[in-house]
């Protein structure tokens, strides 16, 4: 039998029909809309004078834009609010189940699909949203598509797509004390590119993957995109079915013995062929932060940003052009520069876990005074789990300011900004120009960075603060 | 939504060889709050464009009136990150019908597919004699023939052929959406969901 990978099997169990000299007509089993990259299709729908095909199929839920405070009151910001009211009125019309603002569940798309169940191993999942990719985490097909392609789903439950290329990276061994999931994707894309996996499928694999939990893997996949790959998935195992075992719609029973024994055929074959293969050494990996205005841009928080030697043309100028964005000279390093924000938060770090590193490494300290902190919860159960073990506690009393669940500064549609020619460090997924904030200077860490930065009030290494 | 056809473009060109344009530069997220697709060319690269009293940036490509057309030839991938297909949008409601590069973000060159412009990958080497081209002479005519597959810089006749599967461009060619064929497929749809 021919040897195939776990994209392979996923991918050709959905192919409707394959278009002779075009893409395939792939069916997409789950689908989470949020109200920022849905109207339109929604209208299109309506003028076409067509509907929804499997409502049940489609998951919504407001993140992108709503304020984190005050979720209880009326929104504020008028295009907000109708972007809002639209989804309300779309998912009523259709019969689409909505998780809205303060209920039970609502929170991050990425971050309540899969503390609901409705993300599971074999599955096709798409979004409006190119950090779709974390749902690979469980070992789906899970990627960010556009507002025709809302659409296309909406419509026929389907869109029509070219099977990407596979990528392979092993990552094997033991991750060092204080280095992190988020560091390993950083360093992954750091050394791959931001444009380095264009046009591939990422499978990540090796046993310092394996050795993580959920949320940990949720970071990695989410941030697949920021190399530019179409998602990136991990074989599920005992880890993935522990975590899903007695969610709200994982299934009950005789059924999840059923189910489960499914999935343990979800893997890789030995001796799959990739059409190109990446092997890292976890020892190798530290804590990493970026200093550019790519994710691509990143070093060892103990680096120095590189110099231009052996670029020229337009390469040259874009990466001067990022420096002087971010106001850092090339060749100098990053450690004990000044920062002005953090944030925690965002679909890359926003789940428990994230919350739990950052107050348990804060715990009994203060925030620097030159620091404003945020933290913004992944989603309302998120937001539950950490009042009820203590973290806000923890966390109000070292200076940071606990808000309401949503995507908040990672991308700043809300009014969570960071200030024009500010610093930020943040858990959040992109360094891009503007992106927190117009003007804003970010640079993307891990939690654990994050936190002692906080505390410092200047970019260090984690490991060097509190030895003990 | 259907759109307008796409065969034989003959216009000048707008250059943008920056590397690495992101989606949140062609338009960023605070623009993205609307419920209709109208008025996004206003907010094409707002924030390279306008300063924050919303002034004119004087040294960028938009507002140098040299530089014109329905073609935008941009830098290494151009359209990276967020998936945002209102970056498209607002290239289309600006007036540009094709992008050129020799690099494409993945989600940003199937959104320009759904909808009607036409990203075309050439290699580094054409890229850098289109720029060098525009940059001696910007009257410099940039011919794209969709139905040949070929791009002509049209000072020197110098061409390269570039790839789009064949059903992408019959769509592109009669102005078809994605959305007309999978309706017609409904059955087969069903068939499939009933199978699974």
């Amino acid at each position: 039998m021919e040897k195939t990978t776990l994209f392979d099997k996923i991918w050709d169990a959905h192919v409707v029909k394959s278009v002779p000299a075009g893409p395939d007509v792939f069916f997409i089993d789950k689908h989470f809309i949020h109200e920022v990259t849905s109207p339109v299709a929604f209208l299109n729908l309506e003028t076409r004078g067509i509907g929804v095909k499997y409502p049940e199929r489609t998951i919504a839920t407001p993140d992108h834009n709503v304020p984190t405070i005050h979720q209880d009151q009326t929104i504020k910001d008028q295009l907000s609010r109708m972007q809002v009211q639209r989804l309300r009125d779309n998912c009523s019309r259709y019969g689409i189940e909505l998780h809205d603002l303060g209920s039970a569940h609502h929170g991050i798309v990425h971050v309540i699909g899969p503390e609901l169940g409705i993300t599971q191993p074999g599955m096709t999942i798409v979004c409006g949203d190119s950090h779709t990719s974390t749902h690979g985490a469980f070992g789906a097909i899970a990627f960010g598509i556009g507002t025709s392609e809302v659409e296309m789903v909406l419509a026929t439950q389907c869109i029509m797509q070219s099977k990407a290329k596979k990528m392979r990276i092993t990552v094997d061994g033991i991750l060092g004390k204080g280095v992190t999931s988020k560091d390993i994707i950083l360093y992954i894309i750091a050394e791959i590119t931001a444009a380095g996996a264009t046009g591939y499928f990422v499978e990540y694999a090796g046993s310092a993957i394996q050795s993580l939990s959920m949320e940990a893997r949720m970071t990695i996949c989410n941030m697949s995109i920021e190399m530019g790959a179409r998602g990136g998935l991990i074989a599920p195992d005992e880890t993935t079915f522990n975590y899903l075992e007695g969610k709200r719609y994982s299934p009950k029973g005789e059924e999840w013995d059923q189910t489960v024994a499914h999935w343990k055929t979800l893997k890789t074959d030995e001796g799959a062929v990739f059409d190109i293969e990446y092997q890292f050494d976890a020892a190798d990996i530290e804590p990493m932060i970026t200093y550019g205005t790519n994710p691509g841009m990143g070093i060892k928080v103990k680096g120095t940003i590189p110099t231009t030697e052996g670029m020229e043309g337009s390469n040259k100028t874009s990466y001067l052009k990022s420096l002087a964005y971010m106001g850092f000279e090339a060749g100098e390093p990053i450690k004990g520069k000044l920062v002005d924000y953090v944030f925690v938060g965002s679909c890359t770090n926003g789940r428990i876990e994230d919350i739990r590193s950052v107050a348990e490494f804060v715990k009994g300290h203060k925030k620097a005074d030159n620091i404003t902190a945020w933290i913004v919860p992944g989603s309302r159960e998120v937001e539950k789990m950490a009042h009820e073990e203590g973290l806000v506690k923890i966390l109000e009393e070292a200076g940071f300011e606990l808000r309401q669940p949503g995507c908040s500064a990672c991308l700043a549609m809300n009014d969570d900004k960071i200030p024009s020619g500010k610093y930020a460090v943040s858990t959040s997924n992109r360094n891009f120009e503007g992106r927190q904030g117009p003007g804003a200077r970010t640079m993307l860490a891990s939690p654990l960075t994050v936190a002692a930065v906080a505390v410092t009030g200047r970019i260090c290494d984690p490991r060097d603060v509190f030895e003990n | 939504m259907a759109y307008d056809k796409f065969t034989v473009i003959k216009s000048t060109a707008v250059p943008l060889p920056n590397e690495n344009v992101d989606t949140d530069q062609i338009i960023p997220a605070r623009f993205l709050k609307a419920t209709e697709r109208v008025g996004f060319g206003d907010n094409l690269f707002r924030d390279w464009r306008y300063d924050v009293e919303g002034n004119p940036k004087k040294d960028f490509v938009l507002n140098d009136s040299t530089y014109t057309g329905k073609i935008l030839i941009a830098g290494r991938n151009f359209g990276s990150g967020s998936s945002r297909e209102h970056a498209v949008w607002a290239l289309y409601d600006y007036g540009f019908r094709a992008v050129v590069s020799s690099f494409f973000a993945d989600i940003f060159k199937n959104n320009c597919l759904n909808i009607g412009v036409l990203p075309v990958t050439i290699s580094a080497a054409f890229a850098d004699k289109l720029f060098e081209a525009i940059a001696s002479n910007p009257e410099t005519e940039i011919e794209i023939d969709l139905p040949a597959q070929k791009i002509t810089l049209l000072s020197t006749g110098e061409s390269e052929s570039f790839d789009i599967n064949e059903y992408k461009k019959e769509n592109m060619k009669h102005g078809f959406d994605d959305i007309d064929y999978l309706l017609n497929m409904s059955n087969e749809i069903d068939a499939f969901v009933a199978n699974k």
